[in-house]
């Protein structure tokens, strides 16, 4: 399982990267693995406004629905639609495959170090 | 919870386990989509041991299966293998099985869901004719699913010419190979060609030894239950608990081809020609994006028509398929299905969503 040192997690196996205001969100390496092959991805829309900690997207893996969790408020300003055709990605690379930009508001006051959510994943 | 006896094996090799019908069962090793494809396009390996088996054996064993089965069994032949539904009183299902006729008229074996072999065992008891006695042979029974086009050639390595069965619902008892009587049969719940072999626990590792041995140069894939759902689904087989339970008419599934009326009498024939079928069972495809899942609704326009009783995204046609409960009586045109409060567009296709190239 990766786990990468230059971003923050959520305990729901959300990942974020903070590059001044705007964030980009995924889901984590020990959730793909956890979900199995993912073959739908439920995407927000450019524009559409983020809260921290609540639900923002759906993946579909052949067995289930899971929510995926923001890590930040505010607005989304980028979709990464190629994961609409090609859900797949999410499994070759959790960390390449971003969902969502986001220009921030807000961070969630419940972001983890590499080292705490390293722990969660035991 | 409950073990097969290939449960520490399974989980060595890599098996993802969740509970099911109260056994630790694996869901996947590779990945559910992987093994799909290695069903369709070559071979695949399932434990499928939690399965029940009951024998049936006496004087009255047929006119036993006569009455507790919608199906008929009096045309049935020794070696060959006949699906049926159990119904109660009130023609809903108690559950559907594969019934397998050993010696005409006398012994019957017959494999049941695992989550109502108890329960099937004591409605078969509760219902023996004169001089018929019923065991519960499930804890006793080993039971490995080879599948694919290419299980023809992992069970020819196994087993002699003689002792294969050519003919689908076709089965071969074989003696010899291991220390107690197996059987090889052509049978399966993937919607491909396959072989289900049940053996006794105490021959279960060997047989298992055999058939990963044989299946090495085949290229045979471990398979898991999620697999199983989604092989099974596209070839639009019920699946007990989902399709159908005791409350569902048995008329209002689509398998009146194994109910037969013609027959002087089975447990719920009365209650099934009382009632006019409510519900049917339906194929769908979402035209939209998504899934359409178990229980979600669906609707013709703005009126519910019924739900989703499974759904997944086929593997094989990469479309969005599920099989739906809907009002008999039903408009078909201008359907939807309501995925988490969003109503996406489907539409009715005919069932199976897969058909094999035989």
């Amino acid at each position: 399982m990766e786990i990468r040192e230059n971003l923050k997690y959520l305990e729901s196996h959300e990942w974020v990267e903070i590059c001044g205001n705007v964030a980009r969100i995924g889901i984590t390496d020990y959730a793909q693995n956890e979900l199995g092959d993912i073959v739908f991805v439920e995407l927000p829309a450019v524009g559409e406004s983020v809260v921290a900690d609540k639900e923002f997207a759906n993946v579909e893996s052949v067995k289930a629905v899971s929510p995926v969790n923001s890590p930040v408020s505010g607005k989304i300003i980028a979709v990464n639609g190629a994961l609409e055709d090609a859900p797949e990605m999410i499994n070759d690379d959790a960390f390449d495959a971003w969902f969502v930009e986001v220009e921030i508001t807000a961070l969630s006051d419940k972001l983890l170090d590499a080292a705490a959510y390293e722990k969660i994943c035991k | 919870m409950k073990r097969t006896p290939y449960c520490g094996i399974l989980k060595e090799m890599g098996g993802k386990f969740v509970d099911f019908a109260g056994y630790d069962m694996p869901v996947q090793f590779e990945g559910i989509l992987a093994e799909h494809k290695a069903v369709r396009e070559n071979v695949g390996l399932f434990d499928v041991s939690h399965m029940g088996e009951v024998l049936i054996e006496g004087e009255g064993a047929l006119a036993t299966l006569q009455k507790v089965f919608t199906n008929n069994y009096e045309t049935l032949k020794a070696g060959r293998v006949r699906y049926s539904l159990m119904l109660n009183e009130n023609g809903g299902v108690v559950d559907d099985v594969l019934v397998y006729c050993i010696k005409e008229n006398e012994t019957y074996l017959v494999c049941v869901n695992a989550s109502n072999a108890d329960k099937d065992f004591a409605w078969i008891s509760s219902h023996l004719e004169k001089n018929t006695t019923a065991k519960n042979l499930s804890d006793d029974t080993a039971q490995l699913a080879v599948q694919g086009s290419s299980a023809i050639n992992v069970i020819g390595k196994i087993f002699k010419e003689n002792d294969i069965p050519d003919k689908y619902y076709s089965f071969k008892i074989v003696d010899g190979v291991f220390s107690k009587k197996v059987i090889v049969s052509r049978t399966g719940y993937t919607a491909e060609d396959g072989f289900e072999i049940y053996c006794d626990v105490s021959d279960a590792k060997g047989l298992f030894d055999k058939v990963i041995a044989a299946g090495k140069d085949v290229g045979l894939k471990l398979c898991g239950l999620g697999a199983r759902d989604t092989l099974r689904l596209e070839g639009a087989m019920p699946l007990y608990g989902h399709e159908m339970n005791e409350n569902t008419l048995a008329t209002e599934i689509g398998l009146d081809a194994y109910i037969k009326f013609d027959k002087p009498s089975f447990i719920g024939k009365e209650a099934l020609l009382e009632q006019a079928p409510a519900k049917r069972r339906i194929g769908i495809e979402l035209v939209d994006r998504g899934i359409a899942r178990e229980h979600a609704e669906v609707y013709s326009g703005n009126l519910k028509i019924g739900e989703i009783t499974s759904g997944t995204m086929s593997p094989t046609l990469g479309k969005s398929i599920a099989m739906a409960r809907v009002d008999a009586n039903a408009d078909l045109n201008n359907l939807f299905v309501d995925v988490r409060g969003k109503k996406l567009r489907a539409e009715k296709v005919e069932l199976p969503f897969y058909k094999r190239n035989k």
